[in-house]
């Protein structure tokens, strides 16, 4: 029997060798991108480090009431000053940080994708399998390329978030516009639009409920990714569970844990309401 | 020159239309090229006109092709064949720049579900096809202004769409098709979502609109009724096929066909039928007549009155047959002092509801005279009721 086995294709071997391509001829190039992002980053978490923390909580709390109103804002104020007093502000901040700095760029990324599915067929054809294979894979296995590219770290984490978060962002921004009216296209064309005018006056402000239920998403996608990422050194609440993992310590787990739901909530509630109101 | 010619436009929906174009030409009915090709035909050679300042209707149940036909128009749906000339100028293959420039400067369009911007306010809805001609920003809001006030809705500048009534919602697209200042207004079932007073409103608010405004209009409905109201023409469709072009009365007076009668049917002719079309001529009589003349010519008409007028056929009044008798036994030179000058009188275009109650108490024929006091027939009350009973 063993005679007639079909040989295996070496599709892990031709994939390696992709990615060994890339890297020999690229990796100088992102590692410099990944210095300046690292930079970048720290930077950013020590200027939030700088101030005591209930500046930044209060600073938070006035945000939520703002965009969401007092409900949210109560939340937050109480759920950030729970987690100061865990002892766990500081890998909240780092975490924080990775996940709006790794959102944004998502965002950036996401919305013209999003319109260019929308208004091309071919396009739509093209992205969307893409899209499947993006949200299917394990998100484990992004982290292993990333590594070559900008070495252990938070950039590496910013990468495989950005890449495992932009699929909901890049669909709803694509539902948002297909779901404009024909009608109304159709009156926009009556008037001798252009299909930029359409976009920018009609197509993009009607659907923007829908691309902010898609940021929503994108938040929530970013946060856990960015605990994966704890696995290749990218710190924050990620890393307390890591080590809690390693030395057996379930009340460290848990306590990192419950610190990484509740920033979860104060993020999904406030960007949540942010998208009713419009 | 029309302002808007259609010659032979065709469209049939789907892909490679050709096959359809073949099957028309051997008579095949749109059923059946449906059956065999899965291609829709929408529109089989239509010609028409519509003259500046006219409001001309198009009637058809829905499938009739009228919605693709307006879009035809300004190209939102591509024609398969045929041409369609604005001005004078072909504007079938037209490029896209050009196209939009047409679209952004001669069209103005009224929609049946309104079509309102919903993000946008009343008057940032009246300003976009403004703002799409890159106009500044002083000048739209001067015109959105100028317009909401032509149909009423001053006031009301801040309010968004979902704030306002039907009626409303499809007065501020009104103004948003005319702040462009088109010279054709395609209206498309722009009324039929409304209820029927709203409905009946709206028409008399576009009738004396366009008495000031005097624009080319396209009309679009699937209601005869309002299509007779507001039509100076009405052109009636059938599976994509004109059945009948003509003014209200003719539609009424004369139906083309069975489908046609069908829909006649159900009308209330009488706030449509008007004087002219029952009006028959008058035999009539001068006042410098001998009595006798008038009645051997009474006498072979077998009239009881007959009306009497100057050279120039102005009216003077009515003279009856027992008075006439009398001034032939008395010797009169001429019939002139037995003219009775106070009577009724209708002009062409008085509806048959007025003619009614004038007949109830009038017992004599009513003269219909122009502007210039000319007799232009008479209405008797057998004229009235055969016109009535020609309704079923």
């Amino acid at each position: 029997m063993e005679n007639f086995s079909i040989p295996k294709l070496p599709l892990d071997d031709w994939i390696d060798a992709g990615l060994d391509f890339l890297t020999e001829n690229f990796a100088f190039l992102t590692k410099n991108i990944s210095e300046y992002l690292e930079k970048i980053i720290n930077f950013i978490i020590d200027s939030l480090m700088f101030f005591p923390p209930w500046v930044i909580i209060i600073l938070f709390t006035l945000i939520a009431w703002r965009l969401s109103g007092r409900q949210v804002a109560l939340f937050t104020l109480i759920g950030f000053a729970f987690i100061w007093n865990l002892r766990l502000w500081e890998p909240t901040i780092e975490t924080l940080t990775l996940v709006l700095f790794a959102t944004f760029i998502a965002v950036l990324i996401s919305i013209p994708i999003g319109v260019f599915a929308a208004i091309s067929k071919t396009a739509y054809r093209i992205i969307m399998p893409l899209l499947d294979f993006m949200q299917t894979m394990p998100a484990f296995v992004y982290l292993i390329p990333a590594i070559p590219f900008f070495g252990l770290g938070s950039v590496s984490a910013i990468f495989s978030t950005v890449i495992f978060a932009m699929p909901p962002t890049i669909r709803l921004t694509c539902l948002g516009i297909k779901q404009v009216p024909k009608e109304l296209i159709e009156a926009a064309d009556a008037f001798g639009s252009t299909k930029r005018q359409k976009l920018f006056k009609l197509q993009l402000p009607l659907a923007i409920p829908t691309i902010m239920a898609g940021i929503n998403q994108t938040i929530m996608l970013a946060l856990s990714m960015v605990v994966i990422a704890a696995m290749i050194g990218a710190g924050g609440l990620g890393g307390e569970v890591w080590r809690a993992i390693q030395r057996l310590q379930p009340g460290m787990g848990f306590q990192a844990g419950i610190a990484i739901v509740i920033l979860a909530m104060i993020l999904d509630r406030i960007t949540q309401k942010i998208g009713q109101k419009n | 020159m029309a302002k808007i010619k259609t010659v032979k436009l065709t469209k049939i929906f789907g892909p490679s239309p050709e096959r359809a174009l073949t099957l028309l030409s051997q008579g095949k009915t749109k059923d059946e090229i449906f059956n065999q090709t899965g291609l829709a035909v929408a529109l089989v050679d239509v010609s028409f006109e519509v003259q500046a300042g006219e409001i001309l209707v198009v009637m058809g149940l829905s499938g009739s092709g009228k919605s693709s036909l307006i879009r035809c128009l300004n190209r939102l749906i591509e024609p398969t064949q045929g041409k369609v000339f604005i001005d004078g100028e072909d504007i079938t293959n037209l490029e896209h720049n050009a196209l939009l420039e047409l679209r952004r400067h001669k069209f103005g369009m009224v929609f049946q579900h309104f079509a309102l911007f919903p993000h946008r306010n009343v008057c940032h809805n009246v300003e976009y096809g403004l703002e799409i001609q890159h106009k500044d920003k002083a000048f739209r809001r001067e015109k959105a202004c100028q317009m909401l006030k032509l149909v009423g809705l001053e006031g009301w500048e801040e309010a968004m769409p979902s704030q306002l009534s039907g009626g409303m919602q499809q007065r501020v697209g009104l103004a948003r098709a005319l702040a462009i200042e088109p010279d054709i207004l395609l209206m498309d079932e722009a009324f039929n979502a409304l209820d029927p007073l709203i409905r009946d409103e709206m028409q008399n608010e576009l009738i004396s609109l366009q008495n000031r405004i005097k624009k080319t209009i396209l009309f679009i409905t699937h209601n005869l009724d309002e299509a007779l109201k507001v039509g100076d023409r009405v052109v009636l469709m059938r599976e994509g096929q004109i059945v009948q072009i003509g003014t209200p009365n003719e539609i009424i007076t004369a139906p083309a066909d069975d489908y046609v009668k069908r829909f006649v049917k159900n009308v209330d002719k009488c706030k449509l039928l008007t004087a002219q079309s029952i009006q028959v001529p008058a035999v009539v009589a001068y006042s410098d007549d001998a009595p006798r003349t008038v009645f051997d010519k009474m006498q072979t008409e077998s009239l009881s009155c007959i009306f009497v007028v100057k050279r120039d056929n102005t009216l003077q009044g009515m003279v009856r047959i027992g008075s006439v008798e009398t001034a032939v036994s008395r010797g009169d030179k001429t019939i002139a002092s037995l003219i009775n000058s106070e009577l009724p009188t209708v002009t062409a275009t008085e509806p048959l509801t007025t003619l009614i109650s004038i007949l109830a108490k009038w017992h004599w024929p009513v003269p219909v005279i122009n502007e210039k006091h000319q007799l232009q027939g008479i209405v008797i009350n057998t004229g009235v009721l055969a016109a009535l009973a020609k309704k079923e």
